[in-house]
């Protein structure tokens, strides 16, 4: 009953938004935004073509290796804070400042110390990335009851043990809502990165069709980004709750 | 100072003379980064010269702008949608799932409707922030007290005097975590817009000075738009504590 209610209060969502998307369009003309239906049936098309693909390959290219680098670090950082409590208390203020300071201000600086390249994207997007994972992993190792670690001295565990069958379990939901953010930030990061003074990629589409005024190209690709990340987000999601469940 | 704030600035000195000390070493190409000292004093000298006057002007006009929309307008929205469960229920995975996406790319669809102006910055902004007081509205009139409700309806009370003199000092706290988050997004939405494409502010001055190699002019420009959303965040934050302090009421 409740899940044939909440997909009807999704397809209410969507045809709310199809509308607004509609009456947007003959507001503004074909020429700045497509009305829904053309734009589907162009989106069929556009998937197929090997300049779509070839963009997408690279963004999700430049999403891999920004990810990998962000959840080393972050991870590496928030391990580090969370088990030395002095670095933690130090460092803690300093990672929530720069957590919301407005990155994009520093990306003519990746851009000069990495290049104008796919490394200076993937840097730019791990920068995104390390902040959360590190906080969200710092807080969940402090956050660890003490008993737990107690019991494992009293049962005369191995550090590796300790690791692997008390710290591990306990830690990994919560540090698997860091992972999900940061996959968040750092497609964002990416994507901004794209977007500015790049010849390749996702968010360099988008830019270069309003340039162009292809704007059916450029609502095609905006809705691709959306669904995708909103879908990743739903499987990430799913298993963070189960993750949560089990503990 | 206490003990960890002392070691926290002495790491955060310690941080930029490491930096100033490599860079006047000749350890980072002076073409990559130039010395703090050095942005300092650039940014003092372009202060001064007041040609940069007018850019943060707009800049910040454009953030105000967001800030005051997203948090009048989301604590208005946030009204009504708890006011209505049904609506509500059915907002609620969007909302979750908000954030999650990239808003942001949707920004060069605004300029192709509305064109090269303030307007698509101050809509992405507002696009950006407003959920996040729309989500803090919702959470805060949850933790309204329900008697609250019972005296507005003895008093005979509009739903605008209950709205303003009721609910709002009530659900304070929460919104103040809203318009905190709003005010970050804000900031971050309309720098990041300028920085991308637009016709002028602070963001556009930066990818200007980046185009013609002035390193000089963009570490200056860098090094205000940190300081200014640091000191921003750094009052927020207090304010916050110190709220928290006086709702615990010394208690803990």
């Amino acid at each position: 009953m409740t899940a044939t209610r909440r997909t009807t209060d999704t397809l209410v969502i969507v045809i709310v938004m199809l509308l607004v998307w509609q009456a947007l369009h003959q507001v503004a003309g074909s020429t700045a935004l497509p009305a829904p239906l053309p734009t589907m049936i162009y989106l069929m098309h556009a998937v197929a073509s090997p300049r779509f693909a070839e963009n997408t390959t690279t963004t999700a290219l430049e999403l891999a290796y920004a990810l990998v680098l962000a959840y080393a670090i972050g991870l590496a950082i928030g391990v580090w804070m969370g088990a030395h409590r002095l670095s933690g208390v130090v460092g803690e203020p300093i990672l929530v400042a720069l957590y919301s300071l407005p990155k994009i201000t520093l990306y003519p600086v990746v851009l000069l110390i990495f290049g104008l390249g796919i490394s200076g994207k993937v840097a730019f997007g791990a920068l995104h990335g390390i902040l959360p994972v590190a906080l969200l992993t710092m807080g969940a190792i402090r956050a660890i009851p003490p008993v737990y670690l107690r019991s494992a001295r009293s049962l005369r565990l191995s550090p590796w043990q300790t690791i692997a069958t008390v710290l591990l379990p306990a830690t990994l939901p919560e540090i698997f809502t860091g992972l999900r953010i940061g996959f968040t930030v750092t497609l964002l990061g990416v994507l901004l990165g794209e977007m500015f003074a790049s010849k390749s990629g996702l968010g360099f589409l988008i830019i270069n069709d309003m340039s162009l005024a292809q704007s059916e190209d450029m609502v095609t690709v905006a809705i691709i980004l959306f669904a995708f990340a909103a879908i990743a987000n739903a499987l990430l999601l799913w298993i963070e709750h189960k993750l949560h469940r089990r503990v | 100072m206490t003990r960890v704030g002392a070691i926290r600035f002495a790491v955060i000195v310690g941080m930029i003379g490491a930096l100033e000390l490599a860079c006047r070493l000749g350890l980072i190409n002076h073409q990559t980064i130039i010395p703090p000292s050095e942005m300092a004093s650039t940014l003092v000298t372009l202060l001064a010269s007041g040609s940069l006057n007018a850019d943060i002007a707009r800049t910040l006009g454009e953030v105000m702008l967001v800030i005051g929309l997203s948090v009048v307008l989301g604590f208005a929205f946030g009204l009504v949608i708890h006011a209505l469960p049904r609506v509500r229920e059915a907002l609620d995975p969007f909302f979750a799932t908000y954030y999650a996406v990239p808003i942001f790319i949707f920004y060069p669809v605004l300029i192709a409707i509305f064109g090269l102006s303030a307007i698509p910055i101050v809509l992405i902004g507002v696009a950006t922030a407003i959920v996040a007081m729309i989500i803090a509205t919702l959470n805060g009139l949850d933790r309204v007290p329900p008697v609250l409700a019972k005296v507005a309806r003895v008093h005979r009370l509009s739903p605008v005097t209950t709205a303003l003199t009721l609910q709002l000092p009530a659900a304070a706290p929460y919104l103040f975590t809203g318009v905190k988050l709003s005010v970050s997004y804000g900031f971050i939405a309309v720098i990041a817009a300028e920085f991308i494409l637009s016709p002028t502010g602070l963001g556009r001055d930066i990818a200007d000075a980046y185009a013609d190699f002035n390193n000089r002019r963009m570490y200056a420009l860098i090094l205000f738009l940190l300081i200014v959303a640091t000191v921003v965040n750094g009052v927020l934050h207090a304010l916050d504590m110190r709220w928290a302090e006086r709702r615990s009421g010394g208690r803990s």
